[in-house]
């Protein structure tokens, strides 16, 4: 196999399971730019795929070839609601920020998997009819080198996913409610003296990253596994969160960090048929993004720092 | 109402509303809450049997909560102590097949192997954050991974490509033919003993050493401690070596009682996350962990015989764990409202 014959391989499949990495480390974005830290995105994930899923299975003769997509919608809606728990829980009722997410998390697998027992009398649903198809992208498909690697059997998702990225950048960096979301995050009294209402803006923000994390759950079960089951997500939530602080709380950053992740899983399912690397121990590629974000985290890797506020309440008046 | 009392009040609030949330959505997908909750009750209580099993089922739980009670009590958040459990199990279990050793040094030293695995899983975490000011919540999260799949590559190798190891030689073992033969032959097990006197350690540590005091003066306020002259760096590590020890120890009920093997794994245990829970609702003290072991020890384990009994899931359970740590974790708003009757009590009055 010929160098670029491994790169042809391994690119489509990292960019395939870096898409719903990218959107959800896109959500935590949102939500620790504006102060709040969640750890639940895990959770908001396992609801979005399991909603994904039961939609698809439900509505897949309806709608056929756009049920993906509605399924997505779907998934949106109920992450979005139950983002909304972490959202008052954190916010209003000044929980801590990282008991709430873990709450989030074993809520949300617990709750889905009571509903997937209730409604199919089983551990795990039915496959799925109607998935994400993949195809080649006409005329851009033909460019030598640049078309096999990025335009050749590629999900539109994929494309979804970066697009949202550079989005969020936009909304983030370049518009009013981006300044505002970064204040709230930085220094919530100084933002709330400018009158800008602190409780709402991260409100908000909680709502986007549940909104985000349940399409990147149901982009993950609708390309990836096809059904829901206990161990559908397992833990990439956690690993979308890796991506964002690999990513140094940046959209683009963690997209590139999402990439990179994506990159090192799809290595650890696909290495075993390309020479050199089949000789790599699997667990080292396993493991690759924790110990990277590890090392970010200690500065190995260029300074890692978090928004100021992250992880606070804010408590009107006080100092 | 003082301050006390409406502590104590959060987590019993909390507990009563997460029934109350489980028996909702009992009610709303159609099952029979009563029924539920009775073959809940029988599935804790019904025979020795399955009181045996729900003591067993306690036994790591009480160490877990230590483990997240004893790092929180030093102002850190140990979210890793799933991980360190698992390689802690891994250890014990590793050591009681690797050898065989007269019951008096294998033993020990087996457990000894799973505290020093789980302490070492703690050092990292406690060393960046001391070190290089790393959130622990984010470095336990990822060593949480990384010890699944370690581990998993371990056995893989240890079993010669298999997916468990061996059983453990009897000399390691802590199971014990009095509490089989009392519980009619659960796997309850010697550890229940062994977690308990770890409870009183605990307490000692805390309440007793000048090494407790430190740690939680660390805990309520890091720069006080710096200039009382304590050194902060050190004692952050400290509790993160402890807590982890803790965790290990759970891992080694698992390896030494319970299983008496290690198999990979596909996901986590939960042991770890539920310590979370046992300890925010036993307030981080020892004496409180006792009684949030007991109370998710028993539910986990009754939940078993909910699908047979009344064709409920287990996960109902875990529903109603999950909301209980929700409401504790949101006391704030609880203790405001017990502060709001309590008030106009007073002005009826």
């Amino acid at each position: 196999m010929s160098f670029l014959e491994i790169l042809y391989f391994i690119v489509p499949s990292a960019i395939f399971y870096a898409a719903p990495l990218i959107l959800v480390a896109i959500g935590g974005v949102f939500s620790e730019r504006s102060g709040v830290v969640n750890i639940g995105l895990e959770g908001l994930m396992v609801i979005g795929a399991f909603v994904g899923i039961l939609f698809n299975l439900l509505f897949a003769d309806t709608f056929g070839g756009m049920t993906p997509w509605l399924a997505l919608i779907a998934a949106m809606v109920a992450a979005l609601l139950l983002s909304l728990l972490h959202a008052v829980a954190s916010i209003s009722f000044r929980a801590d920020q990282v008991v709430s997410g873990v709450a989030i998390n074993l809520l949300a697998i617990a709750l889905a998997l009571y509903l997937v027992k209730s409604i199919f009398d089983k551990g795990q649903t039915d496959f799925i009819s109607e998935r994400f198809a993949r195809y080649n992208v006409p005329v851009l498909s033909e460019i030598p080198v640049i078309g096999p690697l990025f335009f050749t059997s590629v999900y539109n998702t994929s494309f979804f996913a970066i697009g949202v990225a550079f989005l969020a950048w936009f909304v983030i960096y370049k518009t009013p409610f981006g300044l505002r979301l970064r204040a709230v995050g930085e220094h919530p009294m100084a933002a709330d003296t400018m009158g800008i209402n602190v409780a709402r803006m991260r409100y908000v923000a909680v709502m986007i990253s549940g909104a985000l994390a349940g399409i990147g759950g149901a982009i993950y079960a609708q390309t990836i596994t096809g059904d829901f089951g206990h161990a559908t997500i397992n833990g990439q939530g956690f690993m979308a969160l890796a991506a964002m602080i690999f990513g140094k709380w940046h959209p683009l950053g963690a997209m590139g960090a999402a990439l990179f992740f994506g990159f090192a899983q799809s290595l650890s399912i696909v290495g075993s048929s390309i020479p050199y690397i089949q000789e790599i121990p699997n667990v080292f590629l396993l493991i690759l993004p924790y110990v990277l974000t590890i090392f970010a985290l200690a500065g190995f890797i260029g300074r890692a720092n978090a928004p100021k506020a992250n992880g606070k309440p804010y408590i009107k008046g006080q100092r | 109402m003082s301050n006390r009392a409406t502590n104590l009040l959060v987590p019993i609030v909390s507990v009563v509303l997460g029934l109350i949330v489980g028996a909702i959505i009992m009610l709303v997908s159609g099952y029979s809450p009563i029924e539920g909750y009775a073959a809940l009750w029988n599935g804790i209580f019904g025979d020795l049997y399955t009181i045996g099993e729900t003591l067993r089922q306690i036994t790591p739980y009480l160490l877990a909560g230590l483990a997240v009670a004893f790092a929180f009590r030093s102002g850190l958040f140990n979210i890793g102590v799933e991980g360190q459990l698992i390689v802690g199990w891994f250890a014990a279990a590793y050591v009681g097949v690797a050898v065989e050793l007269p019951k008096i040094i294998h033993l020990p030293l087996a457990i000894l192997a799973a505290a020093v695995a789980g302490a070492l899983w703690g050092f990292v975490p406690g060393l960046l954050k001391a070190k290089f000011r790393v959130h622990e919540v984010i470095v336990t999260i990822m060593m949480n991974y990384i010890a699944l799949h370690v581990t998993n590559a371990l056995i893989r190798t240890v079993s010669d490509g298999g997916d468990r190891t061996e059983r453990i030689f009897a000399s390691a073992s802590l199971r014990s033919e009095f509490l089989e033969n009392l519980t009619e032959f659960s796997r309850l097990h010697l550890g229940l003993l062994l977690a308990l006197i770890m409870v009183a350690v605990m307490w000692f540590i805390l309440e007793k050493t000048t090494l407790g005091f430190e740690l939680k003066a660390v805990g309520f306020n890091q720069h006080a401690s710096e200039y009382a002259g304590m050194n902060v760096n050190k004692n952050i590590i400290m509790a993160m070596v402890i807590s982890g020890a803790f965790a290990g120890l759970a891992g080694a009920m698992e390896a030494l009682g319970t299983f008496e093997y290690v198999s990979s794994k596909g996901g986590f245990t939960g042991i770890g996350f539920d310590g979370i829970a046992v300890a925010l609702l036993g307030m981080n003290t020892p004496l409180g962990v006792v009684f949030g072991a007991t109370l998710f020890g028993s539910l986990k384990y009754g939940a078993l015989n909910m699908p047979n009994a009344a064709g409920i899931p287990i996960e109902i359970v875990e529903i109603v764990i999950a909301v209980i740590i929700f409401f504790v974790a949101s006391g704030y708003i609880i203790r405001l409202l017990l502060l709001r009757a309590a008030g106009k009590k007073k002005e009826a009055k």
